[in-house]
C-alpha cells in the first residue's frame, strides 16, 4: 500500500516535470532577462546616487571653506590673512591641518603660557610670603602662570591679553587694544594696563631680572600688583634732533596696589588716578646706550577711611627718576652684556595724621658672563609709605641660568633689614618656563 | 640777514622737496636686504638697515632709536620666516607708522617668493631647539633667491612710486644680468670642489651649500639655538674624523672656542664665514658677500687637501 503511494507520487511528479519543461525554459530566460534588467537598473541607480553623493560632498566642503580633496593633491595651505603677518604673527603659507575645521584657525591669536615657580628658604617674620605682602607663608609656590593671547585686530589695531593664574585665582594682568596708526603720531592703548611709572612697575614678573620686586616697589608703588588698572594711555614721540623722547599720559580708574594695602583707591567716579612719564633714550655707541625717565603718579589713598568713618579725602603723589645703562657688544651680543639700572622714588602721602614724605631707591647690575649665565646684585632702601620714619634696607645677589631661550633657573640670596622687625636672610629660587608662541625679547 | 632767511627757507624746503620728488625712505632689517634694495632703487631711495651684518639677526635689541627710524619709513623690508620674531614686532607696533604695519602697502616680507629650505614636516616641538616652523630663514645666501628678493623689492618700490617704475625695472634687469654672470663665475670656481663636506656652527648656510655644492655634514650646535655640549662636540669630532671633514664654518657672531677645539682634534680649519653683507669689513655689498665666502672656501679647501692629501 505504501509502495503504491510512492509510485503514484513519483508518477505525478514526473508528469509535472514532463509537462513543465518547455514552459520552464522560457520562464527561466524571462527571469534572467528580468534579473539582468534589475541589475542594470541597480547599477544606474548606484551610479546616480554615487554622483549625487560626490556632488553633495563637494558642496559641503565648499560650504566649509576648503576645496574638495583630490587624490594625490599636496597638503592644502592657506594664505596668511593680511594684517596677521609679521607682528608676532605668521608669514607665508600656512598648512591647513584637519581640513574643514581649521580654515578659521589662522585667525587664532598667538598663544603662550609662562610658568613661574618660586621657592624660599629662610625666616621672615614680617613677610611670610617672600614675594610680596600676601598672606601665604608658603615655601614653595606656583606663583603665576601667565597666558598671553596676542593678535592683530584689524588694519588699525592689535590686541594683547595677559591672564595671570596666580595662587589666589585668575586675574587679567593686562588686556588692551593698541591703535598703531593714529594721526599725530599718537600711540594709544585702551584696556587694563600696567602703568608707565618708572621701569619695574611696567614689567611682568617673567621679565624681572630678580625673583622678587625691589623694596621700594613693595613699600611705595603697590608691589607686584602696582599701578595696574583700567586705563586710557596716550604716548607721543617728541621730535628733536638729539635723542628719542617719548611722553606718555595715562588716566586710570583710580585703584592700584594690593587689595588689603592699596596704593590708590577710588571712592567716587571722579577719583581717577594719573600717571605721566617722560622717557629719553640715547645710543652712546653702537654697543651701549642710556635709557632714562621721569615719572609722576597721583591718586586717592584710603587713609581717610579708617573705621568705616570717612575722615576726609586724602591723596598720594609719587614722583620717580629712573636710569638704565646697557652694554652689549653687537658682534658678541649673545655672550656678554651688562645692564645697570636704578630707580629713585619719592612718595607724598597725605594722611589724617599729617603728610608722610618718604623715598626709596634700588640700584642693580646684571652681567652676562656666558651665553646662558647671568650674575647680578641689587641694593635696596626705602621708607614706608604710611610712616616715613621707618626705613627698610636690603641687598641681594642673583645668579641666573638659561637652559634655552624658553626656560630659566634663578637663585637669589636676599637680606632685608626691616625697621620694625628682625632682619631676614632668605634664599629665593625660581624656575620659569614658557610654551607656545615665541614672544618678543624684553628690552 | 637775507642769507639767513634764505637758508632757513632752503632748509625747510629740503624735507618737503625730498618727499615731493618721491625719494623713498626704505628701512630693512638686515644689510643683505639693504644691499639688494640699493641695487634696485639706485638714487631714488635712501636705504638703511637696522641690524648690522656681524650681528646675530635672531637676537637684535629692539632699541628705541630704531623706532625713530621706522617712524619715518615708507617701506620696511623684513627677512620674514620668523627670523625677526624676537625683536621686530614691538618696534613696528611702537613706530606709529601706519604705512609699515604688517599687511599695509609699505611692509614687504622678502621671503614670499624665495625658495625656502628645511621647512619642517610633521609635528615639531621645541625639543628640536629653536626651530623655525616656516623654514630656514637664511635663504638670501643663494643668488637665485637674491634675484627673487630684488624682484619683490623693485615691485614694491614701483608700487609706491609709479613714476619711477621704468627706472626700478631697468635697474632690476641690470642687477639680474650682473648677478647671473657672477653666479656663473662662482659656480665655475666652485665646480672642482662640489661635494666638499663641511660642518657649520648654526644652520645658516643650507641655501649656499645647495647652490654651490657643499655637503653639510653636521653642526656645532646640537640643536638650533642650543650652545654646544661636550657630548655632541665629541660625537661631531668622531664623525668628522670618520668622514674626513676638515672645514668648520662659523658665523662671525659665534664664539670660536668650541670650533677651535674641534679643529685641533680633527686637524681641520675654522673659517669665520660671514652669512651677511657687513659680516666682515670687506663685504660691503651682496656681490662681495659671495666673492668673499667663495674665495675663503676655495683657499681653505686647497689648504686642507694639500696638507692632508697624498
Amino acid at each position: 500500500m505504501r509502495s503504491m503511494r510512492v509510485v503514484c507520487a513519483s508518477a505525478v511528479a514526473a508528469g509535472l516535470l514532463m509537462t513543465g519543461s518547455p514552459a520552464a525554459a522560457q520562464d527561466a530566460q524571462a527571469l534572467r532577462q528580468e534579473i539582468d534588467q534589475l541589475r542594470r537598473d541597480f547599477e544606474t541607480l548606484k551610479q546616480q546616487y554615487g554622483d549625487r553623493l560626490t556632488a553633495l560632498e563637494a558642496k559641503l566642503a565648499v560650504a566649509q571653506g576648503t576645496p574638495p580633496a583630490q587624490p594625490g593633491a599636496a597638503q592644502p595651505t592657506a594664505p596668511v590673512p593680511p594684517g596677521a603677518e609679521g607682528a608676532g604673527g605668521p608669514t607665508g603659507a600656512l598648512p591647513v591641518y584637519g581640513g574643514a575645521v581649521s580654515g578659521s584657525k589662522v585667525f587664532n591669536p598667538d598663544i603662550a603660557v609662562i610658568g613661574d615657580f618660586l621657592g624660599a628658604v629662610g625666616k621672615n617674620d614680617l613677610h611670610p610670603d617672600p614675594f610680596g605682602p600676601g598672606p601665604f607663608p608658603s615655601a614653595l609656590q606656583m606663583h603665576e602662570s601667565e597666558a598671553s593671547f596676542q593678535a592683530v585686530v584689524d588694519p588699525y589695531a592689535r590686541g594683547d591679553f595677559f591672564m595671570s593664574f596666580g595662587q589666589e585665582g585668575v586675574e587679567l594682568e593686562e588686556g588692551y587694544v593698541t591703535f598703531t596708526s593714529l594721526p599725530g603720531g599718537l600711540l594709544t592703548k585702551v584696556g587694563k594696563i600696567r602703568g608707565a611709572f618708572g621701569k619695574v612697575n611696567a614689567m611682568h614678573n617673567h621679565v624681572l631680572p630678580w625673583t622678587d620686586r625691589p623694596l621700594v616697589t613693595n613699600n611705595l608703588v603697590g608691589g607686584e600688583d602696582g599701578i595696574s588698572d583700567a586705563a586710557i594711555s596716550v604716548a607721543r614721540l617728541i621730535p628733536n634732533p638729539w635723542l628719542f623722547l617719548e611722553a606718555t599720559g595715562q588716566v586710570f580708574r583710580g585703584d592700584a596696589g594690593p587689595e588689603d594695602q592699596p596704593l590708590f583707591r577710588a571712592a567716587k567716579r571722579s577719583d581717577l588716578s594719573y600717571v605721566g612719564h617722560l622717557r629719553g633714550y640715547h645710543d652712546i655707541t653702537e654697543n651701549s646706550n642710556l635709557d632714562f625717565g621721569f615719572s609722576y603718579a597721583h591718586g586717592h589713598n584710603t587713609s581717610g577711611e579708617a573705621d568705616i568713618v570717612e575722615r576726609g579725602r586724602f591723596t598720594t603723589s609719587l614722583s620717580g627718576v629712573d636710569a638704565t645703562f646697557r652694554w652689549r657688544p653687537l658682534q658678541r651680543s649673545i655672550y656678554h652684556s651688562f645692564v645697570g639700572r636704578t630707580e629713585w622714588i619719592w612718595s607724598r602721602r597725605d594722611q589724617p595724621n599729617g603728610l608722610q614724605s618718604g623715598s626709596g631707591l634700588y640700584v642693580s647690575g646684571d652681567y652676562q658672563f656666558a651665553r646662558r649665565w647671568f650674575a647680578g646684585a641689587r641694593l635696596d632702601r626705602s621708607n614706608r609709605a604710611d610712616d616715613a620714619l621707618l626705613v627698610d634696607t636690603g641687598g641681594s645677589v642673583v645668579l641666573t641660568f638659561w637652559p634655552s631661550e624658553f626656560s630659566q633657573v634663578r637663585g637669589q640670596f636676599r637680606r632685608t633689614n626691616y625697621a620694625d622687625a628682625p632682619s631676614a636672610n632668605e634664599f629665593l629660587f625660581q624656575f620659569q618656563f614658557s610654551i607656545g608662541a615665541h614672544g618678543a625679547h624684553p628690552f | 640777514m637775507k642769507f639767513l632767511s634764505a637758508l632757513t627757507i632752503a632748509l625747510s624746503l629740503v624735507p618737503l622737496s625730498a618727499r615731493a620728488q618721491g625719494k623713498l625712505n626704505v628701512i630693512t632689517t638686515t644689510e643683505d636686504l639693504a644691499s639688494i634694495a640699493r641695487e634696485v632703487a639706485g638714487d631714488r631711495a635712501s636705504i638703511e638697515s637696522l641690524a648690522r651684518g656681524y650681528q646675530d639677526p635672531h637676537y637684535v635689541e629692539p632699541k628705541p632709536s630704531f623706532i625713530l627710524k621706522l617712524q619715518k619709513a615708507d617701506v620696511l623690508v623684513g627677512v620674514g620666516r620668523e627670523l625677526e620674531l624676537g625683536w621686530l614686532p614691538p618696534l613696528i607696533q611702537q613706530s606709529r607708522n601706519g604705512r609699515i604695519q604688517p599687511g599695509a602697502d609699505g611692509y614687504l616680507d622678502a621671503s614670499l617668493h624665495a625658495e625656502i629650505l628645511e621647512v619642517p614636516q610633521g609635528q615639531i616641538t621645541r625639543a628640536m631647539g629653536d626651530v623655525h616652523p616656516l623654514g630656514n630663514p637664511h635663504y638670501w645666501l643663494d643668488p637665485e633667491n637674491g634675484k627673487r628678493i630684488a624682484k619683490d623689492e623693485a615691485e614694491k618700490f614701483a608700487q609706491l612710486r609709479p613714476n619711477d617704475r621704468a627706472y626700478f625695472e631697468q635697474r632690476l634687469a641690470d642687477f639680474t644680468t650682473r648677478l647671473d654672470a657672477a653666479q656663473k663665475r662662482w659656480l665655475g670656481m666652485m665646480a672642482p670642489y662640489r661635494g666638499t663636506k663641511v660642518v657649520t656652527y648654526h644652520r645658516s648656510f643650507p641655501n649656499f651649500a645647495r647652490r654651490f655644492g657643499l655637503d653639510i655634514m653636521g653642526y656645532v650646535e646640537p640643536r638650533p639655538g642650543i650652545p654646544p655640549t661636550p657630548q655632541h662636540t665629541l660625537d661631531l669630532i668622531n664623525e668628522m674624523k670618520r668622514q674626513n671633514v676638515k672645514l668648520i664654518l662659523v658665523e662671525p657672531y659665534f664664539d670660536l672656542k668650541t670650533p677651535n677645539s674641534i679643529a685641533r682634534a680633527t686637524g681641520g680649519l675654522v673659517l669665520v664665514m660671514p652669512p651677511s653683507v657687513g659680516g666682515v669689513k670687506d663685504v660691503t655689498d651682496y656681490f662681495k658677500l659671495f666673492d668673499y665666502d667663495i674665495d675663503l672656501l676655495i683657499n681653505a679647501i686647497k689648504k686642507t687637501t694639500t696638507s692632508t692629501g697624498p
